[in-house]
């Protein structure tokens, strides 16, 4: 989330879209609730399904599961063809004035330099054209055809009303209704909120997605303000924290990118990942990227990272350069391809149950089969761990030695968890661990000691990583939070805590696992994430933002770029929900976006610190299928072309190869119906943990899918009915719901159905079911690798027995 | 103040509020009643149910249920949820069944005005079970058929004396439910519907003159689950 969750109240309107928040994040909707009825705000859901979200929202949008960009691409033709954006905020902090090169070409479907053969862009042709000093050239009068506004006007231009319904399903007069609604907060005194969720991020254009959320909030000035921003809803798994620690392939602690093949050294790492920007007033603040890597290498190697061996930059891993969609991808879209083609013999999972909550499920299971070990750290048993006796699985024919370490509950161990609002929280322990369970920390510690002994007893290959290594000695989750804060490692202030970004240096002087956590953990106040106290200024308390409770970050800041809440005089745009205000000499309020003055003073800086030219960008080159979010259907998709283009699906979308990655064609009338999944609030995830908590499995018992009278009607199928669903991939048993909440869409004058499933069943518990993955197909976002498990085709039909029900 | 009911000074009693507009169905208060009672799971189904509402009704285990009621009007779909539950009337029908069988099975809370059913509920009679059923307008009691305890909800009386909130409140994440004493939150119940009934005409409070549980409600009775209906007016009860 750019802002936090008690933010929420103070939105005039919000759009959730491709998020079910009431029921995935219920504490949310105590803020949502809040907005309504205390600022009389609007609630809009857009959604396949009426959820317990639409019941609580002023109106119910149901769009066709795929079809996102397309509505929101209406409402930025909306708003740019009625001129109902906020003129101040887009000239001054966006990216608008500036005039895209002369190769950029957007031609049926396709932008400039694509590369089929590869399925990749070569983004030379879409960025800005530069004046002979290397700055971007601009137009303040937005008339060349060739700056941003101009490009993105005609880009949407083609995104009218009526063809936006067609292919959403949506009626003409309710997208309206909706675009008016929203676009009436692009005043300065009116702020809207955008909240999603997986509904967006599960998407082959998953990322183009939420861009689209990033050039409504900008046209319309809600960026930084209270009550605006881009919130993505992040929840109970702690999506925040592991995202913040890089538990991805892609990324290091503090969302560094990882070294690629191409980077053999700290210094080629450096100057290929650190953006330099001659606009003048950006304060471009990943220029400091060196010494965040460079902390981060001396608290991984300690004293064994020196200036001489490039602080031990030579012992990460370096990704393949990205030459083609899947080259460099060692996301698990291509690990379980991997392991599915015996090309892995081993490995770890921990935390997440992969043969459940991965797409294509019976690849997986097959997959796990071909390992020599597995090991695992779980809480309970579930589809994973014991995938080697699973249906139709003979143990015997199972090579894979498997070994599981009793994991124990959150509430067994004390530690920190990160809130969507960034914030840091401290837990404490509640109860001792039961049985011979462990912290999951201290069985990772545990084996890493034994694999450092085994390498310094024996030797090894590239043994270097793993004996240099800044290892614990047990673990202590309050020493690991000091570490991730960081410390002085050489100089008058060795063994001091950093106290702030300021403090780092990429001399080796300064050690942290996670920059953007710099200032949680100080001498001075100790952990800042075990703060509780409510206290607050009378400015801050008007917009419910509590600085001394938790710690958020970056620098304990509330709102991001909120630089962009006031003008270029330093004043809130709006004075009654102001997030901070420049009262003459220093910034009041939040934690200010930077310390420099306001713009229209002497110093004073572009808000939006985190892009290189301090602008936001309406147009942008970092992503890699598209400067601008453009329609494209799911992989499998019930329509043979969607009007908009050619190009049917996302070109660069990511789609493994195996014999088992069958996909449908398109409008394949062997499945004509569409399949979009979901969890619940009764289950997590993928339920391993919950299913085994009496009260939630009495309250969700067991795997249904939801459709509607008319499909039910249909297919003779009535509620409470067996079912069977069946894709090109696999076959899952369900019960019927038949219910009012699912309704037929008229897509291109024709009814497309959509059926809805949860994916938290699976056959560890007997007879709830198994599953709902084994439907759902491999094929990731371009940028991202996550994997759409919101949309793929399917068929139905009433079951004369079942197995797996009972 | 509504007619009917007078405040003594000396009434501490106490009253829920649930604000069904402002509901969410996320069964937080369902599970955490059934959790602090510590009772069992009952074995639930969605074979011939096909429904989000599980257990499907009140149950020995489940003093509380979240009813769901959907339907479409003008092709708007509308979904209520209704937190289900003993309303702990003023008056309760039940005790008066259930005296005539077992005098003091169920006692009232002389300081909250909670209707308990205690351990003496075992000794009433099959036909005295099903008369308390039929008295009771909303269909609440219900017997452990092991222990012949006849239950329901008991206010989490224990938690109250100890100068705590019922669990179910307590775990409320939206504001849905609140608790507290009678005249106070009759007054908040009042006010809420004055607000309510700008967006919902029809909103009203639910038999609030005679229950410690008063609900509020957005649209007509009959769109709910069948308890948030009054089977049968309060004066027509008397001892058979």
């Amino acid at each position: 989330m750019t802002n936090h969750w008690i933010d929420i109240k103070n939105t005039d309107c919000c759009l959730i879209i491709g998020s079910n928040a009431a029921e995935h994040h219920p504490i949310c909707f105590k803020w949502v609730i809040k907005a309504k009825e205390e600022r009389n705000a609007k609630i809009i859901h857009v959604d396949p399904k009426f959820s317990r979200t639409s019941a609580r929202s002023d109106v119910h949008i149901p769009l066709r599961s795929g079809t996102d960009i397309a509505f929101m691409g209406g409402m930025i033709n909306y708003i740019l063809a009625n001129n109902l954006y906020f003129k101040e905020y887009v000239n001054d902090y966006t990216n608008a004035a500036f005039i895209v090169g002369p190769g950029y070409s957007f031609n049926n479907g396709l932008f400039a330099g694509f590369d089929p053969k590869n399925k990749i862009y070569n983004k030379k042709d879409w960025q800005f054209e530069l004046d002979e000093k290397g700055n971007v050239k601009k137009d303040p009068t937005h008339q060349n055809p060739r700056c941003v506004i101009q490009v993105v006007r005609q880009h949407y231009s083609r995104y009218s009303i009526q063809k936006v319904s067609d292919i959403t399903g949506v009626a003409p007069d309710v997208l309206q209704k909706a675009y008016d609604a929203y676009a009436a907060t692009g005043k300065p005194d009116k702020a809207g909120t955008i909240l999603y969720a997986l509904g967006w991020t599960q998407h082959t254009v998953g990322v183009q997605n939420i861009r689209t959320s990033g050039i409504v909030q900008l046209l319309l000035g809600n960026m930084g303000v209270a009550g605006g921003g881009i919130n993505a809803l992040r929840g109970e798994p702690n999506v925040q924290g592991t995202s913040d620690h890089a538990i991805l392939y892609n990324i290091l602690p503090g969302y560094l990118p990882m070294p690629r093949a191409n980077m053999p050294t700290l210094k080629d790492y450096n100057k290929l990942t650190t953006p330099v920007s001659k606009e003048p007033e950006s304060v471009n603040w990943w220029q400091n990227r060196p010494k965040y890597m460079v902390s981060l290498l001396k608290a991984y190697f300690g004293k064994n990272a020196t200036k001489e061996n490039d602080f031990g930059y030579d012992w990460l891993p370096k990704l393949d350069v990205a030459k083609s969609e899947h080259d460099g991808d060692a996301s698990y879209l291509y690990f379980f391809d991997r392991m599915y083609r015996g090309e892995l013999k081993g490995g770890s999972i921990w935390a997440t149950n992969s043969a459940n909550t991965l797409p294509n499920t019976n690849k997986n299971r097959k997959a796990l089969a071909n390992l020599d070990f597995l090991y695992m750290a779980e809480i309970h048993q579930n589809e994973t761990t014991e995938f080697w006796h699973g249906p139709g699985v003979d143990p015997k024919k199972v090579k894979t030695e498997v070994f599981l370490f009793p994991s124990c509950h959150r509430a067994e161990k004390e530690g920190s968890i990160s809130n969507s609002g960034r914030w840091a929280l401290w837990h404490n322990k509640a109860a001792d661990p039961r049985g011979k369970s462990r912290p999951m920390g201290q069985i990772m510690i545990d084996i890493m000691k034994e694999v450092i002994d085994l390498y310094e007893d024996e030797g090894g290959k590239f043994k270097e990583p793993i004996v240099n290594l800044n290892w614990y000695r047990k673990y202590d989750a309050e020493l690991v939070s000091k570490r991730i804060n960081g410390s002085f490692t050489s100089g008058e202030k060795k063994g001091k805590q950093l106290t702030g970004f300021t403090d780092f240096a990429d001399d080796g002087s300064t050690a942290s696992l996670c920059w953007i956590l710099a200032g949680s953990f100080t001498d001075e106040d100790g952990n800042k994430l075990k703060r509780r106290s409510l206290l607050q200024t009378p400015m801050q308390k008007s917009i419910g933002l509590f600085p001394n409770f938790a710690w958020a970050w970056p620098m304990n800041r509330r709102i991001l770029y909120n630089r962009a809440a006031v003008d270029k005089n330093g004043q809130p745009w709006d004075l009654a929900r102001a997030v901070i205000r420049w009262n003459g000499t220093e910034w009041e309020g939040d934690v200010p976006d930077g310390g420099a003055p306001p713009m229209a003073k002497k110093g004073g800086k572009s808000p939006f610190i985190m892009l290189k030219d301090g602008l936001g960008q309406l147009y942008g080159t970092g992503l890699v299928d598209g400067p601008l979010p453009e329609h494209y259907e799911p992989v499998e998709t019930p329509v043979r072309n969607h009007g908009f283009s050619g190009q049917l699906s996302n070109p660069c979308a990511k789609i493994p190869t195996s014999d088992l990655d069958i996909i449908a064609p398109p409008a394949d009338p062997n499945y004509p119906i569409v399949l979009t999944t979901y969890s619940m609030t009764e289950h997590w995830c993928g339920g391993s943990e919950t299913r085994n908590v009496p009260s939630l499995l009495e309250a969700e018992p067991m795997i249904y899918v939801e459709m509607s009278h008319e499909l039910a009607a249909e297919k003779g199928i009535k509620n409470g009915d067996p079912v069977i669903v069946e894709s090109p991939r696999g076959r899952v048993e369900a019960v019927a719901m038949v219910t009012v909440r699912i309704t037929p869409f008229r897509i291109q004058g024709r009814i497309i159905h959509l059926i809805g499933m949860p994916f938290a069943f699976g056959w560890t518990k007997k007879g709830i079911g198994d599953a709902t993955n084994r439907l759902t197909l491999w094929a990731g976002d371009p940028n991202t690798s996550i994997p759409e498990y919101k949309a793929c085709c399917v068929n139905i039909k009433k079951a004369d027995k079942v197995t797996e029900l009972a | 103040m509504p007619s009917g009911y007078h405040i003594t000074e000396a009434d501490m009693s106490k009253t829920f509020f649930i604000d069904t507009s402002r509901c969410t169905a996320c069964r937080g208060c369902q599970v955490a009643c059934k959790e602090w009672q510590g009772f069992p799971a009952n074995k639930t189904t969605q074979l011939g149910w096909g429904s989000h509402q599980n257990p499907p009704d009140l149950n020995c285990f489940n003093y509380k249920v979240v009813k769901f009621s959907e339907f479409k009007i003008k092709d708007r779909v509308f979904w209520n949820f209704f937190p289900d539950q003993c309303r702990h009337c003023t008056e309760p029908p039940c005790k008066i069944a259930a005296d005539a069988h077992v005098k003091d099975a169920v006692v009232i809370d002389k300081k909250t005005g909670a209707v308990i059913f205690t351990e003496r509920t075992k000794k009433i009679s099959k036909g005295g079970f099903l008369q308390m059923k039929e008295y009771c307008p909303y269909n609440i009691p219900r017997r452990n058929e092991k222990s012949q305890i006849i239950n329901k909800c008991d206010m989490c009386l224990e938690r109250v004396e100890a100068g705590h909130i019922p669990m179910c409140v307590k775990t409320c994440p939206t504001g849905a439910m609140s608790f507290g004493e009678r005249e106070e939150i009759v007054a908040r119940a009042n006010t809420r519907l004055a607000v309510v009934k700008k967006e919902f005409p029809e909103a009203a409070l639910l038999d609030a003159d005679s229950v410690r549980v008063i609900y509020l409600i957005t649209h007509k009775r009959d769109q709910y689950h069948n308890n948030a209906m009054m089977e049968k007016p309060l004066k027509d009860a008397s001892p058979a």
